[in-house]
């Protein structure tokens, strides 16, 4: 079978550090409009904010949370491109074969997003996680919290740090190991290749459905710390998960408009529109099934959390988030002849990518930056970054293995898909 | 009153599909083809149109999600307004559930009924099945015979040079 290899132009890669080199300076600009006090008029809105002696929240708070948020984002998508290879091996997939290289090189971002949430959590740890300031456990403090204390034995500074070691260092692992096999699979063929993977797939799926969920409880929920949800895991997988599906289906788009990826067809596209139609119902799903009991029971220690969603800050985020993630993908994916045209899922994919960062605005921003989030240049610089950095290293191991897997042994298949 | 068809039999689904298109080609209505198991392409080389089921599915649906929310909303809201839960009398989220419901079960029938009434499907149905090999190993192609229209021998010549092993002629009583 032909090999396929990517060349990125060194144009495409100028534009990835162009991306970054804007969002820099954007987050400058945006340090500099809120040091100076340009933030002041922003605030002005919140008077109940005021009221309560509340200090405004620093820049720094607001970058630190703004790189946590999007490093949880990209992470997610990294972590579910390896997911979501490891469950086609499982399935015995045979669709997915030409266009598997994609998430799979995906994976190249967790190391990356592993050292900076490593380091982000070190530095930034008390601005972004209420639960780790010391005087919450001490019963001799006016400030001691008897629930956050009764967290103790698994909120604490230690363990969320094993916690979050081991996950990324697994991760890694399996996702070195589940590479390292399937570029052996291109120079040397035969079939135990894809059985071993079928093996490795199986094992981190089973460490992946514990990891996946304590991640979101450790990275996301613990931001609320008083509040908790039983589905918050599913929840957060469910977000990435239909993250990391228009991400793999935009950027099949995108190579086979520059040439590469021949042989996938209108079959191929229709099988991933599927998955970004489906996945976006189950997210809706989850959603409303969180929702719905909390709205239901109005137990107040509950519905807080989604109280301070409904806040004026953050009212118009609410519905966007539903309307994007749920309304458009729903009635414009709907039709077959709409999953196998491009335009059409090109459109969906770019909204749902920026639906759920929305999503995990939405998760993170009240507990941190409560009443003065918004989204302005720290947001869109910090992101642009991230966008940068991802694609440069994405793209890259991408460029490292031909595009389509030569000795798969359900290349034919693939080839031949038709639905 | 009696049909008469020319059958023609197939043992290999790949030369069947080529069968198809060439006495297509040649001008050839065939009547139906019946096989085994589903043949991937087999709707492409016939013709066939895609069925319009999903449009059918999608009104039944809309209809179930409106029938559903003026149901809850008339019954709750004004024919017999109760307090549940300390909730406004209107209270959507709380007639999601039963919305979902009924928009699926409205969808299915919907379908399910509309493919039954087009397809004329009822028990008192009586098909005729004109090789009882085509549930088993063999592919059948029938062509229907209108008397002294159709030339049976060039129609045989015809599928025996396209790969038919046998080919057989069957009168039905419709």
């Amino acid at each position: 079978m032909t090999e396929e290899r990517l060349i990125i132009p060194r144009k495409t890669n100028n534009k990835f550090f162009m991306m970054i080199a804007i969002g820099v300076v954007l987050v400058i600009a945006g340090i500099i409009f809120m040091a100076t006090g340009g933030g002041a008029d922003h605030g002005a809105g919140h008077g109940d904010a005021a009221a309560v002696a509340h200090e405004p929240a620093s820049w720094f708070k607001r970058l630190l949370v703004n790189l946590w948020l999007n490093n949880v984002y990209f992470t997610g998508i990294a972590l579910l491109g390896v997911f979501f290879v490891a469950v086609q091996y499982v399935a015995y997939a045979g669709w997915s074969v030409l266009i598997k290289r994609i998430p799979e090189a995906m994976g190249y971002f967790l190391p990356i997003g592993g050292a900076l949430m490593l380091v982000l959590f070190l530095v930034g740890g008390h601005d972004i996680f209420h639960w780790t300031h010391d005087y919450l456990y001490d019963i001799n403090d006016e400030r001691y919290d008897p629930i956050i204390s009764g967290k103790a034995s698994y909120l604490n500074f230690g363990f969320f740090l094993i916690r979050m070691i081991i996950f990324f260092v697994v991760w890694i692992l399996f996702f070195n190991w589940l590479r390292r096999n399937s570029i052996n699979e291109d120079l040397n063929g035969g079939t135990s290749y894809y059985h071993k993977s079928i093996r490795i797939s199986a094992m981190f799926l089973v460490f992946f459905g514990v990891s996946s969920s304590m991640a979101a409880w450790d990275w996301v929920l613990s931001i609320d710390t008083h509040w908790y949800s039983t589905m918050f895991g599913w929840y957060v997988f469910a977000s990435w998960f239909v993250a990391a599906l228009a991400a793999i289906t935009l950027t099949v788009i995108f190579l086979k408009q520059n040439g590469y990826l021949k042989m996938v067809n209108a079959n191929h596209l229709h099988d991933l529109g599927k998955f970004v139609f489906a996945f976006s119902i189950f997210w809706t799903y989850i959603w409303f099934s969180q929702f719905v009991l909390i709205w239901y029971a109005n137990i107040p220690e509950e519905s807080l959390y989604f109280l301070a969603r409904l806040d004026s800050t953050y009212k118009w985020v609410f519905f966007v988030n539903l309307l994007v993630n749920f309304v458009f993908p729903f009635l414009v994916l709907m039709t077959r002849d709409a999953k196998r045209q491009m335009i059409m899922l090109k459109i969906v994919t770019i909204a749902i990518l920026l639906g759920h960062w929305l999503d995990f605005y939405l998760m993170m921003m009240p507990g941190t930056m409560r009443g003065d989030a918004g989204i302005g240049f720290i947001e869109i610089g910090t992101t642009l970054i991230f966008l940068g950095v991802f694609l440069l290293t994405f793209t890259k191991g991408l460029a490292k293995a031909s595009l389509v897997p030569v000795n798969h042994p359900f290349l034919e298949e693939s080839i031949h898909h038709h639905v | 009153m009696n049909k008469k068809f020319v059958l023609g039999i197939y043992d290999d689904e790949d030369v069947l599909l080529e069968a198809i298109e060439n006495v297509r080609a040649a001008g050839t209505k065939i009547y139906d083809v019946f096989t085994p198991f589903p043949v991937h392409g087999m709707d492409d080389v016939l013709g066939i149109k895609r069925s319009r089921l999903p449009i059918v599915a999608f009104f039944c649906g809309l209809f179930g999600t409106s029938f559903a929310l003026w149901m809850q909303i008339w019954m709750l809201g004004f024919d017999w307004p109760m307090i549940i839960g300390g909730k406004p009398h209107i209270a959507i989220p709380s007639f999601i559930p039963v919305t979902f419901e009924l928009t699926v079960l409205c969808a299915a029938f919907g379908m399910v009924i509309t493919f039954f009434i087009v397809q004329r499907l009822k028990p008192s149905l009586k098909v005729n099945v004109f090789d009882k090999r085509s549930t088993d190993d063999k592919f059948v192609m029938a062509i229907e015979v209108n008397e002294g229209v159709t030339d049976v021998n060039a129609l045989n010549n015809l599928l025996r040079s396209n790969g038919a092993i046998e080919v057989n002629e069957k009168e039905v009583i419709k």
